[in-house]
């Protein structure tokens, strides 16, 4: 029993991830039924700004992930805005055709990152205050780094719950979301509505990657490793939920760490899997739906 | 383009092509296809693109610095190598495809090329049923001697089995195993198993985990807490970046639970984080740090060649090893035909960046001494044991009484 509490901060941490990984899909995927497959490539840059600021700029290791989440929001987004405005609006309505686009975007992308930074992982050292952890009983222990990557996540969620019913874009976007045409007919840009939402989704994907640098590898193919998982996580959660998309990323992680206390890594990934095969079979359209009257 | 008549140009361009012709079919009555009075055409199959190419990509490398080397001293018996470089792109299939190509398009006398042990054991077939010579450069989890495979890295008795030496020597007696999913560490495990059942000591868990994999807290945790005198680790790639990134975050440090690693070399610690992994240690055959003349001006050279900021590894070694160990045989035989180089390989040695090393006309390994290494905060290893004398390959384990099951 002990052992299973121990898992809980683990699968806290392991759902922090993916929910960072997955939050900006959820705004191009979820909200705009866009199939970014170059979404992972995003966090990879956005992992890449992380390094640059420390290894070529120099900033100190202390504080320049402080300065890289930002900077990477910034990068990623306009990357990704670029995008829309370039390409991938020109696809719209063509769901194949946009992934098969997006997916030859993410291989130049990482054939470019490759060509930049070379075909080995770099280090991004992490800060000092994010080393080590607490060690709470023999079972539970949290690392600062997973501490420090939930409370960016949550940080985020508030941020982009904040956005979209507070603010007067959000609420544009919202409404685009819900019904595109009538949307129109009240006066929405809805152009502008699609550029800002794809800015501000692949904006997250940069923050994702500079937080993945605190756990994980960081070289040109990073986001392949996250990609698969961050669509399934909007999936579950029901496509333009943010809330379904929390949900879906903590259940993911809990089941992941249960799983984990008993079976090995490789067994859990497939039980995972299993159980997530079975619950789409019963419920195709994920935790939460979109209550709309649009005749769709 | 239109038809012209032809023009002094082409004229010329047809002389040599017939000259060219005429060299290749005066060659020495004997000599294989491929080899002509001053040329050789060897192949070089590696992973240049895919998942594997951040590792291969070196060892190509290594490779065509050993070609370079041999060819501005004159060559091999008065040839000059001229290698035919196919790639492999990380899969079995095209491995075996491209292998075929160098030997029957090519003319390929060998091969040096492959990574996995998929690779290898997909290029196995073609080589034999070409009777062709390929020159394997990487540990592996041994159980395999084929006769058209020299294996320049160690098999297990030349690096598992050594550090199970050591770590018994420093009176660690529990150990905790940790690998990525497939062949080489469920092999490497099984033998670490029956080594520990015979010698007293105690397996507190083997994990394994996808290939690829991230996620490490669950056994970053369990190491924490249940505190193993050793850990030893077979993962491969990009997961050993999250694990020593993770391990460190869960407080474990090299003197609480030193980590053996047999997959990590000076190449990948870069990306790892010398933070992240200082202290911790690995086996291999050589290090950067290997203290031979020989060595001095391996490095020195290659660094020379590709830049400053490259460091040299064990499999590049191993594979720069393979094609001068590939001039002796042929010069000791006095023939580039497979058959009289496989008759000529037994006792052929020279004196390599690790040391002298030997081929074992047996097993058609090589004889070489183990090393362990600690890895340093500047990111380069250090020797702080190695085997009191080269060790002899043994790839099926039969020299071990304990292993007997394992094989057999």
């Amino acid at each position: 029993m002990d052992a299973l509490i121990g898992q809980l901060p683990v699968g806290l941490s392991i759902g922090a991830v993916l929910l960072l990984a997955a939050l900006g899909l959820n705004f191009t995927f979820g909200q705009m039924g866009v199939i970014n497959m170059a979404h992972g490539e995003l966090i990879m840059i956005g992992a890449y700004t992380a390094y640059v600021l420390h290894a070529w700029i120099g900033l100190n290791p202390a504080y320049s992930l402080l300065i890289a989440l930002p900077t990477a929001f910034a990068v990623t987004g306009t990357l990704g805005w670029l995008l829309e405005l370039g390409l991938i609006r020109h696809f719209y309505g063509r769901p194949l055709d946009t992934l098969l686009l997006t997916f030859g975007i993410g291989m130049i992308l990482q054939q470019a990152a490759r060509d930049t930074f070379g075909a080995p992982n770099v280090d991004v050292p992490a800060p000092a205050w994010l080393t080590g952890g607490l060690t709470l009983t023999d079972n539970i222990r949290i690392h600062y780094s997973r501490l420090f990557i939930l409370a960016l996540a949550i940080l985020c969620v508030v941020a982009i719950a904040y956005h979209l019913n507070r603010s007067r874009a959000g609420r544009q976007m919202r409404a685009v979301i819900h019904n595109r045409d009538l949307a129109a007919t009240t006066g929405i840009n809805t152009r502008k509505v699609d550029a800002t939402t794809f800015f501000i989704g692949s904006g997250l994907a940069g923050i994702a990657g500079v937080a993945l640098t605190l756990i994980g590898p960081t070289g040109p193919t990073l986001g392949t490793n996250y990609i698969v998982d961050a669509f399934l996580v909007v999936v579950i959660g029901g496509l333009g939920q943010l809330r379904g998309t929390i949900l879906a990323a903590l259940a993911l992680g809990l089941l992941n760490a249960t799983v984990e206390a008993w079976a090995d890594a490789s067994l859990a990934k497939l039980i995972v899997f299993a159980a997530i095969v079975a619950f789409l079979q019963a419920r195709p359209q994920g935790l939460l739906t979109v209550k709309t009257r649009a005749l769709t | 383009m239109a038809p012209t008549p032809p023009g002094p140009r082409t004229t010329a361009i047809a002389a040599t092509l017939a000259l060219a012709l005429a060299a290749t079919t005066a060659c020495a009555p004997g000599d294989p296809a491929g080899v002509t009075d001053d040329t050789v055409t060897v192949g070089m199959l590696h992973s240049l693109s895919g998942t594997m190419a951040i590792s291969e990509v070196t060892v190509r490398d290594a490779v065509e610095l050993a070609i370079d080397e041999i060819n501005a001293d004159g060559g091999v018996l008065g040839r000059q190598i001229e290698p035919v470089i196919e790639d492999g792109a990380s899969d079995e299939a095209t491995f075996a495809d491209r292998a075929n190509k160098l030997l029957n398009d090519d003319n390929a006398v060998t091969v040096f090329g492959g990574w996995t042990s998929a690779s290898r054991k997909a290029m196995l077939p073609v080589f034999e049923r070409n009777n062709g010579l390929l020159w394997y450069p990487v540990q592996y989890e041994g159980l395999e001697s084929s006769p058209n495979i020299v294996y320049t890295g160690a098999t297990t008795n030349q690096q598992i089995i050594p550090a199970l030496d050591y770590l018994r020597e420093q009176g660690h007696t529990s150990l905790y195993l940790v690998g990525s999913d497939y062949v080489f560490p469920r092999t490497a495990n099984q033998i670490i198993t029956a080594y520990a059942d015979a010698h007293d000591m105690e397996i507190i868990a083997e994990e394994y985990t996808p290939l690829g994999h991230t996620e490490y807290s669950t056994i970053t945790n369990d190491i924490a807490r249940t505190e193993p005198d050793a850990v030893f680790n077979t993962l491969n790639g990009d997961s050993n970046v999250s694990f020593f990134q993770q391990l460190r975050s869960a407080g474990v440090t090299p003197d609480d639970s030193p980590v053996l690693s047999v997959s990590v070399a000076e190449e990948e610690i870069e990306g790892i984080g010398p933070d992240n992994i200082a202290g911790h240690l690995t086996a291999w055959n050589y290090y950067q740090t290997t203290e031979t003349d020989t060595n001095t001006g391996f490095v020195q050279a290659f660094t020379d060649t590709y830049g400053a900021d490259r460091v040299t590894s064990d499999p590049m070694q191993s594979a720069y090893n393979a094609v001068h160990l590939w001039k002796a045989a042929v010069e000791e035989a006095d023939s580039f035909e497979v058959d009289d180089v496989r008759a000529a390989l037994d006792g052929t040695t020279i004196d390599a960046p690790e040391g002298t090393i030997t081929i074992d006309g047996d097993t058609q390994h090589v004889i070489k001494t183990a090393r362990i290494g600690q890895i340093t905060d500047t990111g380069l290893i250090d020797e702080i044991w190695a085997s009191p004398e080269p060790i002899t390959p043994d790839p099926y384990l039969t020299g071990y009484d304990w292993a007997a099951d394992l094989t057999g």
